[in-house]
């Protein structure tokens, strides 16, 4: 039994907020719905799921996914030894934050990198023909694939293994030293059982993210053999206007996705760990040569992989055709268009999460409904089971038979970019603000301190800088992302990321590198701009 | 025995310096307010923190530069000194082998020092299953098979229950008599072992400020920090 409802807090004004919020978010999911559901009126659906050709998209899609997550963890457990071993060298936190950058550059931007890096003219291969061998490296397909999800997934992998490690007591290493053990016998015994806790859930994560992979795939995979359910997707509206098979690729996608999200939600219980309590304590093992040799060789692997398509993008950017890009009627309007989707997104994303937060705290704190807070939040969060470009999909059928889906293009995906972020908004966010509930609550309700007088004194001063970053992260994400606008672009409603795979696909390296460069500065900027900006300076 | 001879260690600005020699079987506790060096004291001797000066004989042997494995130590800690994803008998076996190669007479050595503890037949039990005092004498029976002469114990005890805590006190005290150990234990509870321990040392700004039987330390504070200590 939960205690009875505080007096002022009635269902209605509880509910209202995440009810404006479920109802934006089940029209466009409802939208999309029917846009599917015209089509499949005229369909076998049962024939469709099980054509050859369908499963064999799928297939491949499941078989480079399984390669990606395998081995990206399988490469990322020496590099988190290693620096987990080795807690203080010149450069090391530079490093660590660098992991991160994979995660959050615009996708087509490091696949630039990949290309120039491991492409047919690229860098690997130019220092093989100046030692006199052939260009051996040729990255279209499979190897290019499992190269670019390597680089953006081998790091990310690296920081959560890090996290892991972080997460063993100091008491443990002296109990290690008090023992006796030796390198090998710490990682049989503390090291190999933390990394087995928690490798199911990386590599879950990661198959997730590579299963839904798009802009990598359309760009490396060189062509249909080699098309995931979300490339299949997009070609089979683009080019063939096959929608059944859109329903089939959909229905397959969303099956999947759900089945491994739940996967990963029954594996995210937190495990029962009592803090340690002793100050830090170094570790025991690794001072003799052969440790200390195979360390620098991982990070120096780990920082190659990471660094060396880094280097790329900003060095291409910088010594290509910076004056003729920026001068480009159509950069520059792909600009505008970026900024644009990507503020609308970024605001949308807060408002919706605001909403859902709004109640979700509310029933969190004063009305001890956890459960049904958790309830909503995972509802809202479930938009990841919906990959955005079975939404975009079913928007496109939708508005195609209204009227011309391209000049709705920007919009769409401004509400697609939308719910994507959504998670992330309430993952910032959704913390501060019940903290915020939880102190100031009783507080502000005894003062009489309802509506706008709280939001000025209270929530805005409390919750800015959160809800400046959540924004901030919606925002970059959107600017950068190579999705459902690749269905709607056409001519006039480019934007930057499109722009930039336009040029690539017309082999205009040069400019594209510039092109790329330019929306990580854009990406960078317009972060900074509302983090600071909105969130301002603070003092941490 | 434990000999501290003019040891000195810093720690950021704070600068400690310990004296100390203890006889084999005494049973001393260490009191004295947070942050004063009562664990460095016990990690200097345990090995976990190196002596900018001065010398640790522990046993009649120099151990000043010796690893924390190769001292005749045993250092229980307020927590994690039982491993969450090892069985209950994988943890004190890890006292006879760090790499578990453990032979059939070693696991009935491990089995007999989980009997001398109270926990027979918790062999194949998690961690995560047992209570607070019972992980702690996991730790102890550990420490049996270990066979070192020197027991420190930085607060093991000080997250149970007062009952439970003077019971841990006793069944130390018991194991120091069949044993003859040397014991050191960090506690802020004197009242809990003020009928076991032969002495009591008040650590206070790095230094051990006060050293005599429990009851005279209670009775009579030496010096105003020990009076103000006890309140």
């Amino acid at each position: 039994m939960s205690p009875a409802a505080p007096p002022g807090s009635s269902a209605l004004r509880v509910w209202a907020p995440a009810f404006g919020a479920g109802a934006v978010l089940a029209a466009v999911i409802g939208a999309a719905a029917v846009g599917l559901a015209l089509a499949v009126g005229r369909a076998d659906l049962a024939g469709l799921v099980g054509d050859a050709y369908v499963l064999g998209v799928l297939r491949f899609t499941v078989w480079q996914a399984l390669l990606s997550a395998a081995l990206a963890l399988v490469l990322a457990i020496p590099v988190a030894r290693a620096l987990a071993r080795r807690p203080a060298f010149p450069g090391r936190a530079v490093l660590v934050r660098l992991l991160g950058l994979p995660m959050v550059i615009p996708v087509i931007v490091g696949v630039l990198g990949i290309v120039a890096v491991y492409g047919r003219s690229g860098a690997i291969n130019d220092a093989l023909e100046a030692a006199g061998l052939p260009r051996l490296l040729d990255i279209y397909g499979l190897s290019g694939i499992l190269i670019a999800h390597v680089f953006f997934n081998m790091p990310f992998a690296t920081r959560l293994l890090l996290q892991a490690w972080a997460g063993v007591p100091a008491e443990t290493w002296r109990q290690a030293a008090q023992l006796g053990m030796s390198g090998p016998q710490i990682f049989r015994i503390i090291e190999w059982p933390l990394i087995r806790a928690a490798a199911p859930g990386i590599a879950a994560l990661i198959f997730l993210l590579c299963f839904t992979s798009f802009a990598v795939v359309l760009v490396l995979g060189g062509g249909p053999p080699n098309a995931t359910l979300e490339v299949a997707i997009y070609q089979a509206l683009r080019f063939e206007f096959d929608l059944p098979r859109v329903i089939a690729f959909a229905i397959l996608q969303v099956a999947v996705c759900a089945a491994l999200v739940a996967f990963i939600q029954r594996l995210a219980r937190p495990m029962a760990m009592e803090a340690g309590l002793a100050a830090p304590a170094p570790r025991p093992d690794g001072h003799d040569a052969l440790a200390r040799i195979g360390d620098g060789v991982a990070i120096a692997f780990g920082a190659a992989v990471l660094g060396l398509p880094l280097i790329a993008i900003v060095t291409a950017g910088l010594t290509g055709p910076i004056g003729a890009v920026v001068s480009d009627p159509v950069f520059l309007e792909a600009t505008r268009n970026s900024i644009l989707v990507g503020l609308s997104a970024g605001a949308l994303s807060l408002l919706l999460g605001a909403g859902i937060l709004a109640t979700s705290r509310r029933l969190r704190v004063g009305l001890w409904r956890p459960g049904q807070a958790e309830t909503l939040e995972i509802a809202a969060s479930l938009v990841l089971v919906v990959p955005p470009f079975v939404i975009g999909a079913g928007l496109f059928v939708l508005l195609r038979s209204i009227g011309d889906a391209f000049a709705f293009g920007l919009v769409v995906t401004a509400i697609v970019n939308a719910l994507m972020g959504l998670p992330f908004v309430l993952r910032i966010l959704g913390p501060p603000a019940t903290r915020s509930l939880a102190d100031t609550g009783r507080l502000a309700d005894s003062l009489g301190m309802t509506g706008l007088m709280r939001l000025r004194l209270i929530e805005i001063p409390r919750l800015r800088r959160p809800a400046a970053l959540a924004f901030a992260v919606a925002t970059a994400l959107s600017l950068g992302d190579l999705g459902v606008i690749a269905l709607f672009g056409s001519a006039g409603n480019r934007t930057l990321p499109l722009h930039v795979y336009q040029l690539m696909g017309t082999y205009r390296t040069g400019e594209a590198a510039v092109g790329a460069l330019a929306l990580v500065v854009l990406c960078v900027v317009l972060f900074v701009v509302i983090e600071r900006g909105i969130g301002g300076r603070g003092d941490d | 025995m434990i000999e501290l001879d003019g040891v000195v260690f810093r720690y950021e600005a704070m600068r400690m310096a310990f004296d100390l020699r203890a006889e084999a079987g005494t049973f001393a506790v260490v009191i004295g307010p947070s942050g004063a060096g009562k664990s460095t004291l016990l990690n200097l001797i345990a090995g976990f923190d190196a002596p900018e000066s001065g010398a640790v004989r522990l046993a009649g042997r120099d151990v000043t530069r010796l690893a924390p494995a190769e001292r005749p130590v045993t250092m229980l800690f307020q927590a994690h000194n039982v491993f969450a994803h090892l069985s209950v008998a994988d943890n004190v076996g890890l006292g006879i082998h760090p790499g578990l190669r453990l032979s059939a007479e070693d696991r009935r050595r491990v089995s007999g020092a989980l009997d001398r503890l109270g926990l027979s037949g918790f062999e194949r039990r998690r961690p995560g299953e047992l209570s607070g005092g019972e992980r702690q004498r996991v730790a102890l029976a550990r420490s049996l098979v270990r066979d070192r002469p020197i027991l420190l114990l930085d607060e093991p005890f000080a997250a149970l229950d007062p009952a439970r805590r003077r019971e841990m006190t006793s069944l130390v005290d018991s194991l120091r008599r069949e044993r003859g150990l040397t014991v050191l234990l960090v506690s802020h509870q004197i009242e809990d072992v003020r009928a076991v321990a032969d002495r009591a040392l008040f650590v206070h700004g790095g230094r051990i400020v006060a050293d005599a039987a429990p009851e005279s330390l209670i009775a009579a504070p030496p010096t105003a920090e020990v009076a103000a200590y006890f309140g």
